[in-house]
């Protein structure tokens, strides 16, 4: 039975609508109407895309692959939306919307207090919207569509709080930082479209082989590979959208959205979107192993050095989100060392964990009143006991513990970078893989003993007032009631996430790596299917006695001794550590040189040509000196000022008819 | 002398003739001038339809077709006619007059039944140049349309309004000259000023290169170009808002207009000899007039640079035409780059006119223009701030809004001809973001900044209908440009195939 395409129509249109309506009539339907709309929405989107996964994979349907309406026909050449919906598409489907429903969800508890509470779950759900014309596309132009628009609505929340001058700062710079990445993406889409004629993906990826041997000359004498170009072109776009180095530098400020869209758009699903593209072009991707090198060594640099930057923040936010650019990485490397579905399957477990950790950190913020900075944490698991047991498990997966989530799918990464083959640039990424395990698991379990464990830092006011805002600042580490466990819309969506950083390793790891789940959908997919698979958990006993588990294990000890057992140890070590403490605390210079290079600088160029150019050369010198002279000019304004503008206007009729006249004269003698 | 319809006559005629009741009969009294201008576009607008139903867009050709004898002693003929591409910047036209006029409801108080009737006339010998198929019927409409546009900005124009009408006066018609000489030396060889005459003349090189830079002075300094544009910024400063929604979404397309009827057609092997040339300079506007929009102090004059970057996508999309045609033969990218130009004008002409009208929203609360006094609009106008970020996404090409679809196209059709040429207008994506973005970050974001900022009342519902008028503009366009390129593709192609004729 084959996919219903009104069904598949719904499942995008659903959080549209629950978005248009939540927006647009905000007062009307109040707090509750634009919860219920979106949610409701978002919902019915999240069970048909079950549906949708279970037709694929039990239902026994095909692929589905059918135009909606014409963009734009010209000659003939044509642009469509449409979808195209396979195991890739659905399983991208399945982890939006059920991440987008517990956000959703999450959100009321969240955002109560908040006066843009409606504006709130509009945005997200238009996120959904966008989020699922992006991984439903057929074509390159849906695709960046579903790009830039989610790329607009992460702007319009991490500026959700405008007043903050922090958050409209940093939804500049992610557009800006984003668009050098689409910058890039678009002439990779240009590059397919001059040599395949078509942006339709099954066209191009039917033909991906025509591109061998074609060649463009770009720079230098030699001409470059067409598929290198259009690969490496592409794969700056993945690197804006998934902030990979040295395009990372918008994802650490985008915190300053609130925490439910953090877990949503910057660590679950938008992040990913550079992923998901770049296993979607597989075809294109196998056939350029410099494109694959670069993809390689760019993943495992922003998995290694990103995660160290984890260590050194104090914020319990920021200290995520390193970790999610680090696994960010992580995809990225699996993408260059042609294991597309390691990749993915790293996507989906860590959509599930990251998203937890992040809504974990929000019920931890709401609890200490929105105050952020750990130093003013610590016990914190005496009063909120399902955050605590929630976030440890989301801790365990994110580290690899063996049999968590995480651990099937980051190994699968490592493994698959340590059998790649392509020299310097596999030992250089497989020592970075290797190593930021460690360092992975050391600023994870610092966040879990800073928060929750320890003594208590802050200090409990009784009966003194307090703002309630959601950024209103008292004084650090001063509360003004103990803190509690978070309401129940806050911790189910905890529990629910729960669930899958447990077991969906567990239950996917054979289907996905080894069984050709994928099958057509992207290159290289069937590549593990040959290997020796015993089942998940022959692969996790195996798991205790390989590298990567002593690595975070190490971590975990050196984590568990210094803020366990002695924490004077972290300040010595700052000390001890100066310069390098320095350097990551300065996140390696990235903002300022950019500050100073590309805001600065442009703004320095564009002044030089306005006075220069314009107002120096154009107007000064060419334009006044050739129309007779500045004074001349000065002279006539006189007079004209000194009469009528209408003995003006006719005037210049009047000189108009003579000149024509005139003209019209010599030209005819 | 054939007559298929007078509905071309009609659009040209009946907006001046509106326009002088309007002047006569509205009067002193303001309210009257209003709703007679009010009714007239209106009027004017549904008289426009019927070109649309009435259009066999499969077809492409002129139609409308409408010729008699003009000036019998010089062959001059009052022939109009309307393709696809013509029909779409007529109804611009008449659509975005209607919102200029109810935009000025309250702006202006002076002299409101000359003020209207300036826009009414105006209109009428617009259309007229989109439908003159006679080379000396256009160039009558082409002045023509300058001297109500001199008019408004010198009597409802800003303090320096003088300088500024002085200067677009010079430039403009500087250009103007050298066309119309040009238009007079192809008279005396063709004997007629049909266009499809003078587009079936044999002309030598150095006879084309010579009409080539003819033209292009008329037409370049229209669109503008860089670097013939600085009298845009003082001109779209000292217009009063209308004005600049006039100047910025009509008046500048018929610069794209101009070479994509004259220079085109009647002199495509110079076009292709210096087709290097125009792409060179449609570059420089995308990147460095970019630059220089991002340092503007002053709103109007950031979003009047804006356009002149917008603009260099026209100009690049018709003539990277001739590079593709006539040297890979790839006439798929030439019709998506003509086509991509086209839509590019469409577009432009939707969001400039709608950034002025908000800047214009502005203006006549706190009368100033200047970015430095604003800040934390967004917490005293909720509403107008939404319109004016839908506006700027638009401007900075956001998929979804008009403004994407024609710098999608061109952008796709460069890069058929060369990589380079498609990164230097995809770079548009960055600057193009940053200006615009950064004017929302001063302007809309942030905290209250002053007392004037605090008492500002959010839009009133004409100034809502306005917006969401364009708004609809603006993203029909952008979710669905199909209906669009199906109404231009046939004459587009037809005009693209004649570029393939060597003449010399």
């Amino acid at each position: 039975m084959s996919l219903n395409p009104t069904m598949l129509l719904l499942i995008a249109l659903a959080p549209l609508a629950g978005a248009l309506i939540a927006g647009l009539l905000r007062n009307p339907i109040g707090r509750v109407g634009a919860h219920s709309v979106t949610i409701a929405g978002v919902g019915v989107s999240c069970v048909l895309s079950f549906y949708v996964l279970y037709q694929l994979v039990w239902g026994g349907a095909p692929t589905f692959n059918q135009n909606v309406y014409t963009w734009f026909q010209v000659g003939d050449f044509s642009t469509h939306i449409g979808f195209l919906i396979d195991r890739l598409t659905a399983l991208m489907m399945v982890v939006v919307t059920f991440v987008s429903l517990m956000v959703h969800i999450y959100t009321i508890g969240y955002m109560a207090d908040d006066p843009g509470y409606q504006r709130f779950f509009s945005y997200i759900a238009l996120f959904t919207f966008s989020m699922l014309m992006l991984v439903m596309a057929n074509n390159f132009l849906q695709l960046f569509f579903g790009w830039e628009a989610v790329g607009l609505v992460s702007y319009l929340l991490i500026g959700f709080w405008f007043k903050k001058p922090s958050a409209i700062f940093a939804n500049l710079k992610a557009f800006l930082v984003n668009r050098v990445g689409d910058f890039g993406f678009i002439l990779g889409i240009a590059g397919v479209l001059y040599f395949f004629h078509t942006l339709d993906y099954a066209t191009v990826f039917a033909h991906a082989d025509s591109l061998n041997g074609k060649t463009l000359d770009i720079l230098g004498a030699t001409p470059w590979a067409a598929a290198t170009v259009i690969c490496l072109c592409l794969f700056v776009g993945a690197m804006g959208k998934s902030a990979q180095v040295p395009l990372h530098v918008w994802l650490p400020d985008s915190m300053e959205g609130p925490t439910p869209i953090s877990a949503l758009i910057h660590a679950a699903t938008m992040v990913t979107a550079g992923i998901f593209m770049v296993a979607r072009m597989s075809p294109l991707f196998v056939l350029s192993e410099t494109a694959l090198s670069s993809v390689l060594v760019i993943g495992a640099t922003t998995a290694f050095f990103t995660g160290l930057i984890g260590i050194v923040q104090n914020d319990i936010k920021r200290v995520i989100a390193y970790s999610t650019l680090s696994q960010l990485g992580y995809m990225t490397a699996a993408l260059g060392a042609s294991a597309f579905a390691a990749g993915i399957f790293h996507l989906m477990t860590h959509a599930f964990f990251k998203a937890l950790l992040f809504l974990g950190a929000g019920s931890v913020i709401i609890a200490m009143h929105h105050e952020q900075d750990m130093r003013y944490m610590g016990g914190l698991r005496r009063y909120m006991p399902i955050t605590w047991i929630t976030m440890w498990i989301g801790t365990l997966a994110l580290v690899g513990m063996p049999g968590f989530a995480g651990f099937f799918s980051k190994d699968a990464i490592i493994e698959a970078v340590h059998e790649s083959q392509m020299g310097a640039a596999s030992t250089y990424a497989y020592a970075c893989v290797l190593l930021g395990v460690f360092v992975t698991a050391f600023y994870s379990f610092r966040l879990l003993y800073l928060t929750f464990h320890g003594k208590e830092r802050f200090v409990i006011d009784h009966g003194k007032p307090h703002g309630h805002g959601d950024h209103g600042h008292h004084q650090p580490g001063h509360l003004a009631h103990a803190p509690h466990e978070s309401p129940w819309v806050v911790t189910v969506p905890l529990i629910l996430l729960a669930i899958p950083s447990v077991v969906i390793g567990w239950m996917t790891v054979g289907a996905i790596l080894h069984g050709n789940y994928f099958g057509t959908a992207i290159s290289g997919a069937a590549e593990h299917g040959g290997d020796a698979f015993a089942g998940p958990f022959a692969t996790m006993l195996a798991g205790f006695t390989a590298p990567p588990f002593w690595l975070a294990f190490a971590g975990f000890a050196v984590a568990t001794y210094i803020y366990l057992f002695n924490p004077a140890l972290a300040d010595r070590a700052k000390k001890a550590l100066h310069p390098l403490w320095s350097l990551l605390d300065h996140k390696y210079w990235f903002d300022e040189l950019y500050q100073a290079v590309f805001a600065r600088g442009g703004i320095a160029l564009g002044r030089g040509l306005w006075k220069g150019g314009d107002t120096g050369v154009i107007d000064n010198i060419l334009i006044d000196s050739t129309s007779a002279g500045v004074g001349r000019i000065a002279a006539t304004v006189r007079w004209v000022q000194s009469g009528y503008l209408y003995t003006y206007a006719f005037a210049m009729i009047l000189g108009l008819v003579v000149l024509l006249g005139g003209l019209w004269w010599v030209v005819r003698v | 002398m054939t007559s298929d319809s007078i509905l071309l006559s009609l659009l040209i005629w009946l907006p001046i003739a509106g326009g002088v009741l309007v002047s006569i009969a509205g009067g002193a009294n303001a309210n009257r001038s209003r709703w007679l201008a009010l009714a007239v576009s209106v009027l004017v607008f549904a008289v426009s339809i019927p070109l649309l139903t009435g259009y066999d867009a499969g077809a492409g050709t002129l139609q409308f077709q409408e010729s008699h004898v003009w000036i019998a002693a010089i062959g001059a003929n009052y022939h109009l006619g309307a393709d696809g591409i013509s029909i779409a910047l007529i109804l611009l036209t008449t659509f975005t007059t209607i919102l200029v006029v109810l935009g000025a409801w309250d702006a202006v108080h002076d002299k409101v039944n000359q003020y209207m009737a300036a826009f009414l006339v105006l209109e009428g010998l617009m259309i007229g140049v989109f439908a003159a198929m006679d080379a000396l019927l256009f160039y009558v409409f082409f002045e023509g349309m300058l001297i109500p546009m001199f008019v408004i900005i010198g009597i409802w124009g800003g303090p320096r309004r003088v300088y500024a009408t002085l200067k677009f006066f010079l430039y403009t018609f500087f250009g103007s000259i050298f066309m119309l000489i040009g238009l007079i030396y192809l008279y005396l060889h063709a004997h007629s000023w049909e266009l499809s005459q003078l587009t079936a003349l044999h002309l030598s090189a150095t006879q084309q290169a010579w009409l080539f830079f003819a033209f292009l002075l008329g037409f370049a300094i229209k669109v503008p170009m860089w670097p013939v544009h600085t009298w845009l910024p003082d001109a779209h400063v000292e217009a009063p808002t209308g004005g600049s929604v006039i100047l910025a979404a009509i008046m500048l397309k018929i610069g794209g207009y101009g070479f994509l009827r004259f220079s085109l057609p009647i002199v495509p092997d110079a076009c292709q000899q210096f087709a290097w040339l125009i792409i060179a300079l449609s570059i420089i506007a995308i990147l460095y007039v970019g630059y220089v929009a991002l340092v503007q102090e002053d709103m109007k004059k950031l979003i009047a640079y804006s356009s002149v970057a917008h603009m260099g996508f026209v100009t690049l999309g018709l003539f990277i035409a001739f590079a593709l045609m006539r040297v890979s033969g790839d006439t798929q990218a030439a019709y998506l780059g003509v086509q991509g130009s086209m839509v590019q004008m469409i577009s432009h002409g939707f969001v400039s006119g709608a950034m002025f009208t908000c800047v214009g929203v502005l203006y006549e609360r706190m009368h100033t223009r200047m970015i430095a006094d604003y800040g934390g609009v967004v917490n005293t106008m909720p509403w107008f701030a939404a319109f004016w970020v839908l506006f700027s996404m638009a401007n900075c090409g956001l998929p979804g809004t008009s403004g994407f679809v024609g710098e999608f196209m061109v952008i796709l059709a460069s890069f058929a001809m060369n990589p380079w040429i498609a990164a230097g207008a995809a770079f548009t994506l960055i600057i193009g973001a940053a200006y615009t973005l950064w004017l929302v970050k001063r302007v809309i974001w942030g905290e209250v900044t002053n007392d004037h900022v605090a008492k500002l009342r959010d839009i009133n519902p004409r100034e809502a209908l306005v917006l969401g008028l364009f708004a609809a503009g603006v993203l029909i366009l952008g979710v669905w440009p199909e209906p669009l390129t199906h109404l231009m593709d046939a004459s587009v192609k037809h005009i693209v195939d004649q570029l393939l004729v060597v003449k010399s």
